[in-house]
């Protein structure tokens, strides 16, 4: 068999710092109501080899940039601006000759079910191989065949020679979505983005796809950035953690700090609104009021103030009036909130950790 | 898949009968009298209480209808034999349609002497429906909101608000009539196997009217459809694969986007070759549509009652192979 090299993806090794680099990023989708501001001003970046979890909720922006990156916002509907580097190539206004040359190849996407994002008709295998010869012109039919076998076996799906023939419908959920994975990595890409890879499968599949996920990034030693709003996915996945809201980051440290001691109350409001398996019936959830903010007329100030539960601790009207920048936390480096409040560790330990972890609460007195 | 045709088609049987049997009772029990018509027509208007009887009693319009109906089923099975009066005799050899009471002439080979006609007009009209339709539909889907997209959808939705014998008729005066253009000079039909370039320029008008005025329903289907498959799922994959824009259109939308088309376009042609009534009396097209007419005018019941179940039956079969073709387009589909 023989293995051609895909056809001009820039080799990672030659390129200095982190392999996906973002700065400054907006994405926008004109109206006739005015534009709609989906994403602004986000910045991140991450190296090959380790993993950056985005949580928020819906509508927060996360996909939008993902799919900024992977460029498959349609040009004529959508205005981005910013600069997103992947391996050291500008792929903001990229002809879409040459972004396609990436795409699929050097980076790739998973998308959450599967079972809409495989095409009914095609058998899987042709799926597959379609994604490999694409990226591979002297491939033949018969490599790209043995290719998606070669993948299906690698991402666990038993006796791979005669699934390879199935359709995606004849899969359970959690062998299409390691189909879906296997679409995404069978050009071994650098840059890996996963979009809620587990959403809709059972607990004991997820961990099992998690597992999967992460024993091919320590394969492939790609980067990967996680899309969830599973901060349990998070914890188990992640290095680092940005929280978006209303298409900004408004946190961002290492998933430890972020889990462990955030600072500011969207933070808050996302770790206070998971159930705890353990806890009794009796308790109850916390959710965070409101809804989440519309993008064509976004709130004055800071995005979250008409739903913080905090804002009446800021001096003034500040939170109504004045967009807080993303400053460095108090506590450690890296970790950067955006946040008017002046003693947010305080509050955390005194207000909020009692309300969502009492027990936490005793040990660290 | 073969146990189900062969259920569709035992169905397909039933629903003949009842057609059939309808017909049957609607001659017997309609508003107007059948053998008064017929009578009219060949007494040269001087038709006699006495010889209506005549008719009546020739015809089996005196005997019971379900007497009849079991004749002319008979015939259908086991073939029978017919009389005209006292005299003639003629053999009428399963599947007997009956003898027209028109023109004597056994009604099963007239059909098949009209067939080619009526197909002809079928299968270029249903071929211009696709080749038109869905490349337009699919081009409007791809541009969707431009001004190109909002002229051809608001001006193929004038088209078709037009009545389509209007339509045809219309065509048929500029094109022939007015501007006297010499290769649309001599519509009708002309077997194939005579003089093929003759059918062609005869058939061409009729086309050119059932497809201009049919693809306008093709683009709409596809455009709609198109539109809705590239929102989905699978398409924004296919894009993340790094695919071409043309594959991602032609191979991955387009197949899923065909389906809901193929399914009316089966349903229709179905019902272009059971005759088209317009096109073959504005374009003179001895067809089984314009026979369908004439019977219907003339009380020729054996005439009607094998249009009607001519009809049904290419009905029921269109609707067995679009179940067969969508099951092949779509694996999911499994027929039982």
């Amino acid at each position: 068999m023989t293995i051609t090299s895909p056809s001009s993806a820039p080799s990672p090794t030659d390129v200095d710092g982190p392999y996906l680099q973002v700065e400054d990023l907006t994405v926008s989708f004109p109206t006739e109501d005015g534009p709609v501001q989906a994403v602004k001003g986000l910045s991140y970046s991450v190296e090959l080899g380790k993993t950056l979890g985005i949580v928020g909720e819906s509508g927060s922006g996360k996909s939008v940039s993902s799919m900024a990156v992977m460029g498959l916002h349609d040009e004529k509907s959508s205005d981005i601006t910013g600069s997103i580097r992947v391996g050291g190539t500008e792929i903001v206004g990229l002809p879409d000759s040459r972004m396609r040359k990436l795409r699929g190849n050097s980076m790739a996407m998973i998308f959450q079910d599967a079972l809409a994002a495989l095409h009914p008709f095609y058998r899987v295998g042709d799926q597959l191989a379609e994604a490999y010869t694409m990226h591979h012109p002297k491939a033949s039919k018969r490599d790209g065949r043995r290719k998606a076998i070669e993948m299906l076996d690698r991402v666990g799906i038993p006796q791979p020679d005669r699934r390879v023939d199935d359709f995606a419908h004849q899969f359970s959920g959690g062998m299409r979505q390691r189909v879906m994975i296997a679409m995404g990595l069978i050009n071994d890409p650098s840059l890996l983005i996963a979009d809620e890879p587990t959403t809709a499968l059972d607990v004991t599949v997820q961990a099992q796809i998690l597992d999967l996920l992460q024993d091919l990034q320590r394969e492939f030693n790609s980067a990967v950035i996680i899309i969830t709003h599973d901060l349990g996915v998070i914890a188990e996945m992640a290095d680092e953690v940005l929280v978006m809201y209303a298409g900004r980051c408004v946190e961002f440290g290492t998933t430890k700090e972020i889990l462990t001691s955030p600072e500011m109350p969207y933070s808050w409001g996302l770790l206070s609104s998971i159930p705890e398996v353990g806890a009794s019936t009796d308790a109850r959830l916390i959710p965070i009021p409101g809804n989440p903010p519309s993008l064509l007329k976004p709130p004055s100030g800071c995005s979250f103030h008409p739903r913080c539960a905090h804002r009446d601790k800021v001096p003034g009207d500040l939170c109504f009036t004045e967009l807080p920048g993303l400053t460095p936390a108090s506590n450690r480096a890296g970790h950067l909130k955006r946040c008017h409040l002046s003693n947010p560790q305080e509050i955390y330990r005194t207000e909020v950790l009692p309300e969502i972890a009492p027990d936490l609460v005793e040990e660290t007195r | 898949m073969f146990a189900y045709v062969v259920k569709r088609l035992l169905s397909g049987v039933v629903v003949l009968f009842l057609i059939s049997l309808s017909v049957f009772l609607l001659f017997w029990y309609g508003p107007s009298e059948p053998a008064q018509t017929i009578c009219d027509n060949d007494t040269s208007n001087r038709c006699t209480p006495a010889r209506l009887e005549v008719f009546r009693e020739n015809l089996g319009f005196n005997n019971p209808w379900y007497e009849e109906y079991g004749t002319f089923m008979k015939g259908v099975v086991a073939g029978r034999e017919i009389q005209f009066g006292s005299t003639t005799k003629f053999d009428c050899p399963a599947p007997c349609l009956g003898y027209s009471y028109r023109t004597k002439a056994p009604v099963f080979e007239e059909m098949k002497t009209r067939m080619p006609a009526t197909f002809s007009v079928a299968i270029g009209g249903a071929f211009l429906y696709l080749t038109l339709g869905v490349p337009i539909g699919v081009a409007a889907a791809r541009r969707r909101g431009t001004v190109a997209d909002k002229a051809l959808v608001s001006s193929f939705l004038v088209v078709s608000s037009i009545p389509y014998y209007l339509f045809a008729l219309l065509t048929w005066l500029f094109l022939t009539i007015s501007w006297e253009i010499p290769f649309f000079s001599e519509t009708g039909y002309f077997p194939i196997t005579e003089n093929p370039a003759k059918w062609f320029a005869g058939m061409a008008l009729a086309w050119f009217a059932l497809g201009a005025f049919g693809c306008t329903t093709y683009t709409r289907y596809s455009r709609g459809s198109m539109v809705e498959v590239l929102n989905e799922d699978y398409i924004r994959t296919a894009k993340a694969k790094g695919l071409r824009d043309n594959t991602v259109v032609y191979k991955h939308a387009l197949r899923s986007a065909l389906v809901p088309v193929i399914t009316i376009f089966g349903i229709e042609f179905g019902t272009l070759l059971a005759g088209t009534i317009f096109t073959e009396r504005i374009f003179n097209i001895d067809g089984i549509g314009l026979w369908a007419l004439q019977a219907v005018n003339q009380r020729d019941l054996p005439v009607v009652a094998a249009t009607a179940i001519f009809g049904a039956a290419v009905l029921i079969i269109s609707n067995i192979v679009v179940d067969v073709i969508y099951s092949v387009l779509d694996p999911r589909v499994r027929l039982s």
